[in-house]
């Protein structure tokens, strides 16, 4: 016999892989909750009059963008020690995949400021509005739509990234599914429900980010 | 020690963990482009047996972590009867996940070529193979090519998780040499240094050339 799926294993192990699914969800939550504001920042620092910021921000948000997120989990983890900063698993976590998701929504920001017309800026200037009006009331609201969709991707992007956060022990799914593996040596039942329930969380996450997004837009009265 | 000196002693770990990334990389690629196209142009089929399959395999690598495919594949599978050895699962699964992302990229490339030049090929009375190879997939490579660039970086990513299944990649060796000499920084910073290298001056480039090749053949050009 080379396949037998065990369902009182399942039973048993079900309610430790549904309590990590809630850490899966906390991590993803918060780490996108990094992202969204850090992603701002970056997007911003761009747009400033001094020319070499711009230059290092845009080959920081490159890099961060083209190296492994896991290399990236390793690297605040362990070097954070090195220099007498010691951070938990879960801080270094949070940190390194808030910190690799904020390049990707900079990303998605830049390209929504860039589609608010230039008109409108010219219309804030001339009614002398100030920067920080300028932005809040007239720019973002415009540019908002056009992000919705990239950072919807980006939050379904987040939840699969999760499992990655194993490597340093933080307990979520995946790492949980390891433990269990490593305890009872069956891979099969663990992992299969791993994956089920990151077909159930993400789905149904991807649906709703759908709906939102026309939601948003009709409220916004863009079609 | 210096970090000079640091590199001439862990040099040649480095090299060799690159080259099985590079090897990784190209496997990896070449599995998800073939099957970016084959799961594309089922998802377009009429067939709804053919339709559905595509759509089903590319939701379910695309709502499931390459993490959770890549321990499945490589421990899950063996029971099945299946056993794959853990280079060949790093890549498989890697080019699997990634083949799914490609298959939608390859369908919106295809979708985005103009009607007119379906119903010319139509007219001319060319074959179905003959369209497609000849007129509707070039056109359709050239819109797809940006998009691309992006998914072969998610790609070149995507293996430094093949570490993990004890595959001696860049990652695996960085942790290695991580764990010899506890030079954290150095190492790591090293091993981030030669992916982004590998992204900036390799991936990159290629595809603008690629896409520069597609453009003159297609006579788009200026």
């Amino acid at each position: 016999m080379m396949f037998d799926w065990r369902w009182d294993f399942t039973w048993e192990i079900l309610p430790r892989l549904i309590s990590a699914t809630a850490n899966t969800l906390l991590a993803a939550g918060a780490g996108y909750g990094i992202a969204i504001v850090l992603g701002l920042v970056l997007a911003l620092s761009q747009r400033t009059p001094y020319r070499l910021l711009t230059l290092v921000v845009r080959e920081f948000v490159e890099f961060i963008r083209s190296t492994p997120l896991v290399l990236q989990i390793f690297f605040v983890f362990f070097v954070g020690p090195q220099i007498g900063i010691r951070l938990s698993p879960w801080t270094s976590g949070m940190i390194a995949i808030g910190l690799h998701y904020s390049a990707y929504l900079s990303e998605v920001y830049r390209g929504g400021l860039n589609s608010v017309p230039v008109g409108q800026w010219e219309a804030c200037s001339a009614l002398s509005l100030s920067t920080r009006k300028t932005y809040w009331r007239i720019i973002i609201p415009q540019a908002l739509p056009a992000c919705f969709a990239g950072m919807g991707n980006y939050l379904v992007g987040i939840l699969k990234d999760t499992p990655m956060l194993s490597v340093i022990g933080v307990a979520e799914l995946m790492h949980t599914a390891n433990a269990i593996g490593s305890e009872s040596y069956r891979f099969l039942e663990p992992y299969t429900l791993v994956g089920i329930i990151f077909l159930l969380v993400s789905l149904p996450t991807a649906g709703l980010v759908r709906i939102s997004e026309m939601w948003v837009r009709r409220k916004l009265g863009v079609y | 020690m210096s970090y000079w000196e640091f590199l001439v002693e862990q040099g040649p770990r480095f090299v060799d963990g690159a080259l099985i990334t590079a090897v990784q990389f190209a496997l990896a690629a070449v599995l998800a482009i073939a099957i970016a196209l084959l799961a594309g142009l089922m998802k377009l089929s009429s067939n709804p047996l053919i339709k559905g399959s595509a759509v089903i395999y590319i939701e379910l690598f695309r709502g499931t972590s390459l993490l959770v495919q890549l321990y499945w594949i490589f421990f899950v599978l063996p029971l099945f009867g299946l056993t794959l050895e853990k280079f060949t699962a790093g890549f498989v699964a890697v080019g699997m996940n990634l083949g799914a992302y490609g298959a939608e990229l390859v369908r919106g490339g295809i979708q985005s070529v103009p009607r007119g030049q379906w119903e010319a090929a139509y007219s001319l009375s060319m074959s179905p193979a003959k369209r497609m190879w000849r007129i509707i997939l070039p056109q359709a490579l050239l819109n797809m090519l940006p998009p691309w660039g992006n998914l072969l970086i998610e790609l070149l990513k995507g293996t430094a998780l093949v570490s993990l299944i004890s595959v001696a990649d860049l990652m695996f060796e960085a942790k290695q040499i991580n764990g010899s000499t506890y030079l954290s920084a150095q190492t790591f910073g090293t091993a981030l240094i030669i992916y982004y290298l590998f992204a900036r001056v390799l991936v990159t480039p290629f595809m603008r050339w690629l896409e520069q090749v597609m453009l003159r053949k297609l006579g788009r050009t200026e």
